[in-house]
């Protein structure tokens, strides 16, 4: 029996998109903000489309994932622990992630009420300062906006950085099974299904 | 014992859809954003499926047990 030729799309070859973001942000750290596309685009289609086209279809980092971890061969592809994709794992990883970007929220605001000074360093894992000032030696926008993009490069980063660690270790997009985004994504999806 | 089926738990799920762009029969899809939804009469048993699912919620049943996993 042959199997059903596949189209390939366009959209199937976003993992490239996921290493530029990064690249770009090496350099100018402006570049981050374009990380909130990957943060509004799933909560689009969910909350007008009721579904998880994005993650089923165009995230450029689950398909990263699946290039490094399925076609070069970079992963154990063994079964993650059970707790990792339990409902609690899950909503608390989603707590803790809008926890940490709320904060980074509120340090863009100290700098733009004057309170604070622009940082340029990024911080991985929440913890550990990273130099980062040549990517940025102003520009025609306030210290805000910069200081946004080293906090939401941080946070790009570390969660692909965790995402990379469990693919290695098991499955190639053992990342999806916590994603914070997904899970929002998903309890939207459920939110809407219940009232349909 | 019958055909082989894939056989998605729904409460497990995470409705990455992983599972969707992996199958050679493009018999499974991600209704409505919420869990993953396998075609008996499309799949044929393979557990690539399986295989790729980062939650581990698929299992392969035998034809007349489909969805006993999905109460």
């Amino acid at each position: 029996m042959a199997t059903v030729k596949k189209q390939k799309h366009w959209y199937q070859y976003l993992w490239i998109w996921s290493i530029l973001y990064f690249s770009l942000g090496f350099f100018n750290i402006l570049f981050a903000w374009f990380g909130m596309l990957d943060f509004i685009l799933p909560l689009i289609f969910a909350i007008f489309g009721g579904n998880k086209w994005f993650c089923n279809n165009m995230c450029g980092r689950g398909q990263l994932f699946w290039v490094l971890g399925r076609n070069l061969k970079c992963s154990r592809q063994k079964s993650a622990p059970k707790w990792m994709s339990s409902k609690w794992f899950r909503y608390g990883f989603l707590t803790f992630f809008m926890t940490m970007f709320g904060t980074m929220v509120f340090q863009t605001y100290q700098v733009f009420a004057g309170a604070d000074t622009l940082k340029k360093a990024i911080k991985l894992f929440w913890t550990f300062r990273v130099p980062w000032q040549w990517t940025y030696s102003g520009s025609v926008f306030p210290d805000w906006v910069a200081q946004f993009g080293y906090g939401f490069y941080s946070l790009m980063l570390t969660s692909t950085l965790i995402g990379l660690i469990v693919m290695v270790l098991y499955k190639e997009r053992t990342w999806c099974s916590f994603c914070p985004m997904g899970t929002m994504t998903q309890g939207i999806c459920k939110l809407k299904n219940k009232e349909a | 014992m019958g055909k082989r089926k894939a056989n998605p738990n729904k409460n497990n799920c995470v409705a990455c859809g992983v599972c969707v762009g992996q199958c050679p029969r493009e018999a499974i899809s991600i209704y409505k954003g919420c869990y993953a939804l396998v075609d008996t009469l499309k799949c044929i048993g393979c557990g690539i499926c399986q295989k790729a699912c980062p939650a581990d919620v698929i299992s392969m049943v035998d034809e007349g047990e489909v969805s006993c996993g999905n109460s």
